[in-house]
């Protein structure tokens, strides 16, 4: 205890200059930018007593948006994988013409304020808009309902599937599709033998990493969502809705949720990672 | 024959799913021509959100680069107990719904906030005013500087620092003349992340902002109140300027490459 305390004083063995400096500036800047706003974020709800935390419990509305984040997340992620296994494949592996173009599309969503993807999907998916408008005609609706949520999620949360696959795909020898067909493995094989079996643990990674994001993402979805209670409305809006009421502990239990769920869903990334790593580590 | 369908399906599905949204927000902005356009620009209160994102953006830049690059010195340069705690706790705003990034800064500075009464009764106004929208756009901006320069500072060890100390050099000396020159494109590329998310950030500030018109509203709060108020036009003429000022941000920094290219291929 003393030897780490001494340790933590001193920098380790470093005889470099400036530890005590450095060490000063990033507890302040921590402690004033990060530990203070979780202090504040874990105190709040109980504040107002055990009987708030309790009733709190018993908010249907705030249930229904958790499902709504979690469920849209989740399918987002889901039609993510496959979509963005196919990019990534394209890039590495397809000779696509203009790949350059593409690559730097895909950082697109990140790139893109959420403010301004929002109204931008609204537009193209509303009734009359260049994809909304086809989609109507066929009896699709997708803007101001929850599949708006899906597409939305699913815009931002692409390039999270694309990037975490695209490196694990390069490094894949191509001899092993080779190989595999050589041996007699019929296409379909080889694709889920060779090349996804190996992907998984990145897939995982990809799929955790656009939840996560998903879970919490407020600025592209609001625009599109239609956001009614107990349908469409997403988590972090019911955040805003319960702080415009002065609600601050229903807003603060809300926002609790939303941050472990998001914690929880990085740590099961990692412990899944590890468990399903068939080539090592190489997302 | 099966290669043509497949570049097919592929650009199909990013012109669908990536190029379009972009098409979106400039032909949205131009659909009366370039003249309305940019007449919308000229709104007192777009001049007003305009300036204050700059504003805020400069604010989050130069705080997070500084406190930044002594904490990347810090996680790199010792062995310390609470080190990776400290990794984790830098990276935790990137895993933090941006709404909740807004809300924590009303728990503590709020009207119902715990200092948020006491500040107010003597006159500092944080909650709902310009310094609320910088500990915002602060607290989302924190880890990328960081993130960006512990993994190439880890990767470049001790050795130089160390020679650079037994030589006489002090702490500011080795940091400006021999940490920091090897790590210039990484904190170059930090810093433009931080400047992307500044100016785009949407979620946190729209908790902590109040949205007073000409006074509390950044670019992207000002693109919500013009869409919601129905003016089409003006609200897709300040996204196009806004996304590309954060794209341009984005891009840019593969600028350091594309110029070591063009030397090497002087050279």
């Amino acid at each position: 205890m003393q030897r780490a305390f001494s340790s933590f004083v001193r920098g380790g063995n470093s005889a470099l200059p400036g530890y005590k400096l450095s060490l000063a500036a990033t507890l302040l800047w921590t402690g004033f930018f990060i530990i203070l706003p979780l202090i504040a974020l874990t105190l709040r709800p109980w504040q107002d007593g055990i009987g708030a935390v309790v009733n709190e419990l018993h908010d249907t509305r705030m249930f229904a948006a958790l499902w709504t984040s979690f469920s849209s997340a989740a399918l987002a992620a889901l039609f993510n994988i496959p979509l963005g296994m196919l990019l990534a494949w394209a890039l590495v592996r397809g000779n696509l013409p203009g790949s350059g173009l593409a690559n730097a599309l895909v950082d697109l969503p990140l790139a893109l304020p959420t403010a301004v993807s929002g109204i931008t999907l609204a537009t193209l998916y509303g009734p009359q808009g260049w994809l909304g408008a086809p989609l109507a005609k066929l009896g699709i609706v997708v803007a101001y309902s929850k599949p708006g949520i899906v597409i939305a999620l699913m815009f931002v949360g692409l390039p999270f599937v694309v990037r975490t696959v695209e490196p694990v795909l390069k490094n894949l020898p191509r001899d092993l599709e080779e190989a595999a067909a050589l041996l007699g493995a019929r296409p379909w094989q080889i694709i889920t033998r060779v090349v996804i079996a190996p992907l998984v643990p990145a897939l995982i990674t990809g799929f955790g990493l656009a939840f996560a994001r998903g879970v919490g993402e407020y600025g592209s979805v609001i625009f599109i969502a239609g956001n009614q209670p107990f349908h469409s409305e997403i988590a972090p809006l019911l955040v805003v809705v319960r702080l415009q009421e002065f609600d601050y502990s229903g807003a603060t239990a809300i926002a609790l949720i939303l941050l472990l769920t998001s914690l929880l869903a990085l740590a099961l990334v990692g412990l899944a990672r590890r468990k399903f790593s068939v080539w090592g580590d190489g997302a | 024959m099966k290669k043509y369908l497949l570049w097919a399906i592929t650009w199909g599905l990013i012109g669908i799913v990536l190029l379009m949204p972009p098409a979106v927000v400039v032909v949205e902005a131009l659909k009366n021509g370039l003249g309305p356009a940019l007449e919308t620009l000229k709104d007192p209160d777009g001049i007003a959100a305009i300036w204050l994102t700059l504003e805020v953006s400069l604010v989050s830049i130069s705080v997070n680069t500084i406190f930044g690059v002594l904490a990347a010195w810090l996680l790199t340069k010792y062995r310390f107990p609470g080190r990776s705690a400290l990794l984790v706790l830098v990276e935790l705003p990137l895993s933090i719904s941006p709404v909740v990034s807004g809300l924590v800064w009303l728990l503590l500075f709020g009207a119902q906030g715990w200092w948020g009464p006491s500040l107010e009764a003597a006159g500092i106004h944080i909650a709902f005013a310009v310094p609320g929208i910088m500990l915002a756009t602060l607290f989302v901006t924190l880890p990328y500087v960081v993130r960006t320069l512990v993994p190439l500072m880890e990767q470049q060890g001790c050795d130089a620092e160390e020679a650079a100390m037994l030589a006489g050099a002090n702490f500011w000396q080795i940091l400006w003349h021999v940490t920091l020159p090897g790590a210039r494109v990484a904190l170059f590329s930090g810093i433009l992340l931080t400047t992307a998310r500044a100016m785009g950030e949407f979620g946190a500030v729209s908790v902590v902002s109040g949205h007073i018109p000409g006074l509390t509203e950044t670019m992207p709060l000002h693109i919500e109140s013009l869409y919601n108020g129905y003016q089409t036009v003006a609200a897709f003429t300040m996204a196009t300027l806004l996304a590309a000022m954060a794209m341009s941000a984005v891009l840019l920094r593969s600028a350091p490459e594309w110029i070591a290219r063009r030397r090497g291929a002087q050279a």
